[in-house]
């Protein structure tokens, strides 16, 4: 296994976040990891993009990822705004935080490459009440791709929150996680 | 401790000092090294480490705290990069004249200006001819299993020198990657019980550390400085030999990948080797004979060893995250005076690359590969620039 993911967001979205619980959980199964965001004069809302390998070998290359398996697009609003589909491999797929279907996204896209939608903005507005989407994204992440366990991701969550975040948030956190897992498209 | 972690650089360097709860740290934050003296401020303040920790107002104040209260036979930790390095240039020399065993860790990042705050080895490079042991970590496990063993080989009594554990801003201060710790116990075996060896506070015994020192004496001190350095490439693979033992994970001045039937050679330092190594799979699977060598010592400089890994080899190219404006990179330099006598020298060609942080790609350097295949090439290649 050596799967490259590339993450579009907006500063203050936790794409930083969800990139290190991704990268956690797959140690967590003894694979290898490289996560890291793009730092740049970021600030609350300007695009900013971020990287993780992973791997079952240690993994050597220390770049950025220009040529992903997989793209993560964090905020729709981007679509259209920022070449999320640059380099992405033939065979490779997009996951999209979108309000649409994939084949809406598609055609907004003029692509034929391999895409997934999920309105998790939707989802985390109803289950914690922010629109924050990035604990929804993972759980529709692992839904099509077999990264990482859904069970293990779960537990990562659980155990990064843990006293971070009050107990009511983080099953909230895990609820949008769940709904986001059955809803992708 | 046991088990993976998925952790950054600093945080893993933060990690190591914790297991060691070293007697004093003094420093200064500033990017990308913060983390490091956050963390570990986190655990100074919650208890878990008995170390004093000296909030300075500056990099020079920092070193100077650090080389009086190592004098006074405390073990001492700093970290710092780039600027704040630089602001202590003035007191590297005389950690390294007073023979002060105090290990420094520097998260690389280019010395603006324009200002600049991502990974070169400018910062490095500048202080690289003051008398420090300087190791350098290509992943976040080196990082954090070189702060460990820079307290063994800085105290044993053949060296008695500071000792600097570098590692590439960004690229690993801030990138999780995943890395095994020891076990604090071990940690703590392995560095034992710090014995200073003519600490200022031996009331029974005194000494004084930091007279002046004139034309009759300062010459021998330089000269036993050198005689230091140079004693301490045994020390080295002692400790790293020790360390083996304890980790599994076994460590050399140098490293070499593929280079016994290579005619193409490539020397790197830092994140860069592990890219560079992927570069040589991929050619390899091609059928060229490449192959590359990590400098993971640079002081002191392995020359032997390089000489015998580089004689016969049809060209060498020596990557430089460094530039010393109007002349090539540093270790270019150095590795060009070592080969220079060797009947069957390769040719010796410089790649100056990765400036403030300039992002370099697998295909980056295979290109340096084929250049030296096809001869291509200029004696000092700026690899990546935009012109």
């Amino acid at each position: 296994m050596n799967i490259e993911i590339v993450w579009h967001g907006r500063g203050g979205q936790g794409v930083v976040t969800a990139n290190e619980i991704l990268a956690e959980t797959a140690i967590s199964e003894g694979k290898y990891v490289k996560a890291f965001p793009e730092f740049g004069p970021e600030r609350m809302g300007a695009p900013i993009r971020a990287f993780t390998r992973i791997s079952s070998k240690p993994v050597q290359v220390h770049s950025q990822v220009y040529h992903p398996d997989i793209v993560v697009v964090l905020d729709p609003t981007l679509i259209g705004k920022v070449d999320v589909l640059n380099g992405l491999k033939e065979d490779g797929f997009l996951l999209a935080n979108y309000p649409g279907t994939p084949e809406e996204l598609k055609k907004s896209l003029k692509t034929e490459m391999k895409v997934h939608t999920v309105n998790a903005t939707k989802i985390s507005m109803e289950e914690i009440g922010r629109p924050v989407a990035n604990t929804a994204i993972l759980g529709a992440l692992t839904k099509i791709s077999p990264l990482v366990s859904y069970e293990a991701l779960q537990d990562q969550i659980s155990t990064k929150f843990q006293g971070k975040l009050p107990e009511k948030a983080i099953v909230k956190n895990i609820v949008a996680l769940e709904r986001a897992h059955k809803e992708v498209l | 401790m046991t088990g993976n972690l998925g952790i950054n650089g600093d945080s893993a360097v933060a990690l190591a000092w914790k297991q060691v709860d070293p007697d004093v740290c003094a420093a200064y934050p500033i990017t990308p090294q913060t983390i490091i003296v956050e963390r570990f401020s986190d655990y100074v303040a919650d208890g878990e480490v008995e170390t004093e920790f000296v909030c300075t107002e500056s990099e020079h104040s920092a070193m100077t705290v650090c080389i009086a209260s190592a004098s006074a036979g405390a073990r001492t930790v700093t970290a710092t990069a780039s600027a704040g390095l630089a602001y202590m240039w003035e007191t590297l020399g005389i950690a390294s004249g007073l023979r002060v065993p105090l290990t420094m860790t520097v998260a690389n990042r280019a010395l603006s200006g324009p200002l600049n705050i991502h990974c070169d080895h400018s910062d490095v490079m500048a202080a690289r001819d003051l008398g420090w042991i300087i190791m350098f970590a290509e992943n976040v496990q080196e990082a954090y299993d070189n702060a460990i063993m820079a307290m063994r080989i800085a105290e044993h009594p053949d060296v008695q020198l500071p000792v600097m554990t570098n590692l590439d801003g960004f690229i690993l201060t801030h990138a999780i990657e995943r890395m095994t710790p020891l076990d604090s116990h071990t940690v703590k075996d392995f560095v034992g019980e710090y014995k200073p060896l003519y600490p200022l506070l031996d009331v029974k015994n005194p000494v004084t550390h930091g007279v002046m020192d004139l034309q009759d004496s300062y010459f021998e001190h330089r000269y036993q400085v050198n005689q230091a350095m140079k004693a301490s490439a045994n020390v080295i693979e002692q400790v790293f030999k020790e360390f083996g033992k304890i980790s599994g994970r076994h460590y050399d001045m140098i490293e070499t990948y593929m280079c016994d039937d290579a005619d193409y050679v490539t020397l790197t330092i830092g994140s860069t080797a592990g890219t560079m190594k992927a570069a040589v799979d991929e050619l390899r699977a091609e059928g060229h004979k490449v192959g590359a060598v990590k400098l993971k010592v640079m002081r002191p400089f392995p020359a032997q060893k390089l000489r015998d890994v580089m004689a016969g080899k049809k060209c060498v190219a020596v990557m430089d995250r460094h530039l010393i404006v109007g002349v090539s990179g540093p270790v270019f330099l150095e590795v060009a005076a070592d080969l220079m006598d060797l009947p069957d020298c390769p040719k010796l060609v410089n790649y100056v690359y990765g400036l403030g942080g300039r992002d370099v790609m697998v295909e980056d350097l295979k290109q340096v590969y084929m250049n030296m295949m096809n001869d291509k090439q200029d004696k000092v290649n700026y690899l990546g620039v935009k012109l």
